[in-house]
């Protein structure tokens, strides 16, 4: 039995710069997984190669053993992997629902999350409803982001430095969240510069550095010391 | 009363120049697409109802339906073998491709049907006219008028009221995005331009149905949709609208004064307008 | 042989060669030529515009008709020699040219290019009212203006024949003048401080304003300059021509569509690419001439297929697939290799 998401070699360039080296990632049905990592590490760069945004320059990515690294992002949001950007990008001339109900636009059939479900989630949402979207707060923005990828229902859902600009408090009412979105069967890969709250909700951790994957494990395993070198490249005599 | 009456036509020729400009300004909205053969594909659409009025026997209005389908389809292959292609942060290669496409459809409108004006034959219709008051007004025009109204009210149900809408103005604020919710912005421009394409449809069959055309007809029309389009302000449906009728409005007025400054009267309001309200009379807040 | 003595020796060779014509050619061939060295003239002055500016007009008939109206004002209203009224076309073109500038600037891009078109439509439309110049239906150059002005009597001496002919022997010489001087200016001004500065705004205008190019400043000189050129064009045109009226002065399809198609073909944004292209294009028209209306779906389609598919044109396509760059407008440093093409 395959992984759920799988990475294999994975390579991307843009144009002559080369931003992953040969990432491999494996995802279990029903985990979450955390990508820490510094500014630059490469992060985002293999969210938006996962998700079909940036093209894929080598090695494979398949989702439930099918190969989805040649695939057009709107296949691959088909295939059920959804994402929620760096920077949230809401759509400035939708409403906060129209934002969430544009999530389930490739949508077929049923599902666990709907947008009542969305609105008990974040119940702030609902009375917000019918504001554009960008006249939220930050953290309320966030829940949108969240909310509009959840929509269409998705197998993996991909959350891009989910607190970045947002205060502690904001942060941790986001993570609140997280064991209802995993409850509901979605396998889950947060990236985070912030690595507290990503620890608390991951199942695994991976830490990248220039583009590599430098270290790997259960958050419990890996010491303080050993995170902290991945993270900055520091290397003990 | 003479004056009262000159408005009165202003605002109905008005409504004909929003109907050549809302299928621009939608396109505009959508993907910052300026097509430069608009006004020729408005000619085109009306070479076609008249083919069907002969063909079939029809009368233009059944004829027109019937070309509503067939415009949008070649609206949706227009945009997916050609436009798509030359989408860009380069706005140099769609002006030149919808330049050369504006030249190419005239003289082959040429050669199909030579440099004689015609007219849409739409029988009684054309002369009878209707008290409003102390003034007349033609039923052609009052008709023109309302479909002008009907088309931009639709036009906005569309864009702020269904699924299809929701995705227009997503992929038009942020392309990339879009594709994250599974939205394929070529599909999405297809089905725009095809859209602009019906409206340019009902355009025609006003424009053939109220005065003469020919094939080199496309540019003036191209020239009165922009200036309506530029009036209003960019992404403004109702705008569009209110731009439209600034045009015919200023065009009847100069006509009155001399038949000779009719078209100039309407490029000098434009030109005044734009001195004024760089951003037009209703620009959206954002962009 | 070296970049640097290439362009000097192209201008030595076809200079002459084409200065020659009017003495051993044909007077059919002149008159071809005349045109097909105006439309080169026009296809310069649009591509130092559209090409290196980023300002894609659809409007440059305006200043073709400005300054044909201007030459036929300055000889039939007020007597004076066509030859001092060209320089009055350039001058009154490019003085036009600063308010059209300051409405036309506030459109962008496409915008832009339908606004200078509204431009020119306005022009056409004020002429056709001028009742001095035959209003709508236009006028004649007085048949002695041409043939008696400056230059007229010497050139007939020199190469005999009729009046007439002597006219458009003098008329393809200023032509084949403005050709050279055109060419050899926009090389100049493109290696200059400004000309560089241009296309580093072309490139990339964020970069270029952090180091102090001021694109609008340098856009609208470009706009004025290219105005004096297309004046003087379309005085000469008229002059040879002999007959004015609004809708041949401002014609879109003979003074703009043309010369864009020119431009497109040949490659935009290159100093040879409107040569290239006006042979080309002189090469269609002879090959097609005959079929009237399916030459213009041809050349329509050919403008396509281009910006579909070879997007700087025929010279911009032998750049890119050489690497040679014969004509270098970059000053460029002694280096090896051909990694940094300067165009």
């Amino acid at each position: 039995m395959s992984p759920l998401l799988e990475l294999r070699g994975l390579t991307a360039h843009y144009g002559d710069f080369q931003a992953l080296f040969g990432v491999d990632l494996a995802l279990e049905e029903g985990r979450t997984l955390a990508v820490i990592g510094a500014n630059g590490a490469g992060k985002t760069t293999l969210m938006r190669a996962i998700t079909g945004i940036a093209r894929v320059s080598g090695g494979s990515a398949a989702l439930a053993g099918a190969r989805i690294d040649r695939m057009a992002a709107p296949d691959i949001l088909r295939a059920g992997i959804a994402m929620v950007p760096e920077g949230r990008r809401l759509f400035p001339s939708l409403s906060v629902e129209e934002n969430l109900r544009i999530g389930a636009h490739a949508r077929r059939g049923n599902g666990f999350w709907t947008l009542a479900r969305i609105y008990e989630l974040f119940p702030v949402l609902r009375d917000r409803r019918l504001q554009p979207a960008t006249a939220l707060s930050g953290g309320q923005q966030q829940m949108v982001a969240i909310g509009r990828a959840l929509m269409s229902n998705p197998r993996v859902l991909l959350c891009d430095e989910l607190s970045l600009g947002l205060a502690p408090v904001v942060i941790r009412e986001i993570y609140a969240a997280f064991p209802t979105i995993r409850d509901s069967g979605a396998a889950i890969v947060v990236v985070e510069q912030d690595i507290s709250q990503a620890l608390k909700v991951a199942d695994a951790v991976h830490c990248m550095m220039e583009g590599r994957i430098t270290l790997s494990g259960p958050p419990a395993s890996l010491s303080r010391e050993a995170i902290h070198d991945a993270y900055f490249g520091v290397r003990h005599a | 009363m003479i004056w009262l009456d000159t408005l009165l036509q202003g605002l109905m020729l008005g409504g004909l120049y929003a109907l050549f400009a809302a299928g621009l300004s939608l396109v505009f909205g959508i993907m910052r697409l300026v097509n430069l053969a608009h006004g020729d594909l408005i000619v085109l659409g009306a070479y076609l109802i008249l083919g069907l009025c002969t063909a079939l026997g029809l009368h233009p209005f059944l004829a027109a339906v019937l070309a509503l389908p067939l415009m949008f389809g070649l609206g949706w292959l227009l945009q997916t073998a050609l436009l798509n292609r030359v989408l860009g942060e380069d706005i140099l290669p769609p002006l030149l491709v919808t330049f050369g496409l504006s030249v190419v459809i005239q003289n082959a409108l040429l050669m199909g049907f030579s440099a004689d004006s015609r007219k849409l034959p739409v029988g009684p219709i054309e002369a009878q006219s209707l008290p409003l008051g102390p003034v007349t007004v033609g039923v052609m025009p009052l008709l023109t008028f309302g479909s002008a109204i009907l088309v931009i009210w639709g036009l906005n149900q569309l864009f702020y009221r269904t699924a299809l809408g929701r995705a227009f103005r997503a992929t038009s604020d942020d392309p990339v995005t879009a594709q994250l919710m599974g939205i394929r912005p070529r599909s999405i421009f297809a089905i725009a331009t095809g859209i602009a394409l019906v409206v340019a449809t009902i355009a025609a069959l006003y424009l053939g149905a109220r005065a003469n055309f020919d094939p080199a007809a496309g540019p003036a029309r191209l020239l009165y949709a922009f200036e309506a389009v530029i009036i209003g302000g960019l992404g403004s449906l109702w705008g569009t609208l209110a731009g439209g009728l600034v045009i015919g409005v200023a065009q009847a007025f100069g006509a009155a004064l001399n038949p000779e400054w009719q078209i100039l009267a309407g490029h000098l309001a434009f030109v005044a307008v734009l001195l004024l309200r760089p951003r037009g009379l209703f620009p959206r807040a954002y962009d | 042989m070296t970049r640097k003595t290439l362009l000097p020796l192209i201008l030595l060779i076809a200079v002459p060669l084409l200065a020659a014509l009017p003495v051993i050619g044909s007077r059919a061939l002149v008159q071809d030529l005349f045109m097909v060295l105006c439309l080169l003239v026009l296809a310069l002055n649009w591509n130092l515009l559209a090409g290196f500016a980023g300002l894609v007009s659809v409007g440059q008939q305006a200043f073709v008709g400005i300054g044909a109206y201007a030459l036929y004002a300055c000889v039939i209203l007020w007597g004076m020699d066509p030859l001092a009224g060209l320089l009055i076309a350039g001058l009154v073109a490019m003085a036009l040219s600063a308010p059209v500038a300051f409405f036309a600037f506030r459109l962008h891009g496409a915008y832009f290019a339908i606004g200078t078109w509204v431009v020119a439509e306005i022009a056409r439309l004020c002429l056709g009212q001028w009742k001095a110049l035959g209003g709508g239906t236009g006028t004649s150059l007085p048949k002695g203006a041409a043939q008696e002005m400056w230059g007229a009597e010497t050139v007939r001496a020199l190469i005999g024949g009729s009046k007439a002919a002597a006219v458009d022997a003098l008329t393809y010489w200023l032509a084949l003048a403005l050709v050279v001087v055109m060419l050899v200016a926009s090389w100049a001004f493109l290696r200059s401080r400004m000309g560089l500065g241009l296309q580093a705004v072309r490139d990339n205008p964020v970069a270029a304003r952090a180091v102090g190019v001021d694109p609008t400043r340098l856009k609208a000189l470009v706009f004025l300059l290219t105005a004096f050129g297309t004046g003087i064009c379309g005085g000469l045109l008229f002059i040879q021509i002999g007959r004015i009226s609004p809708d041949a002065a401002f014609s879109l399809l003979d003074w703009t569509a043309f010369v864009i198609f020119i431009v497109v073909i040949g490659g935009i944004g290159t100093l040879p690419g409107p040569v290239i292209g006006v042979l080309v294009f002189y090469g269609l028209e002879r090959l097609l001439a005959d079929f009237g209306t399916v030459y213009l779906i041809v050349l329509g389609l050919i403008g396509i297929a281009i910006m579909l598919f070879a997007r700087r044109g025929l010279w911009g396509s032998f750049l890119l697939h050489t690497g040679i760059d014969p004509l270098p407008l970059s000053h460029a440093a002694p280096r090896a290799g051909s990694a940094n093409r300067s165009f």
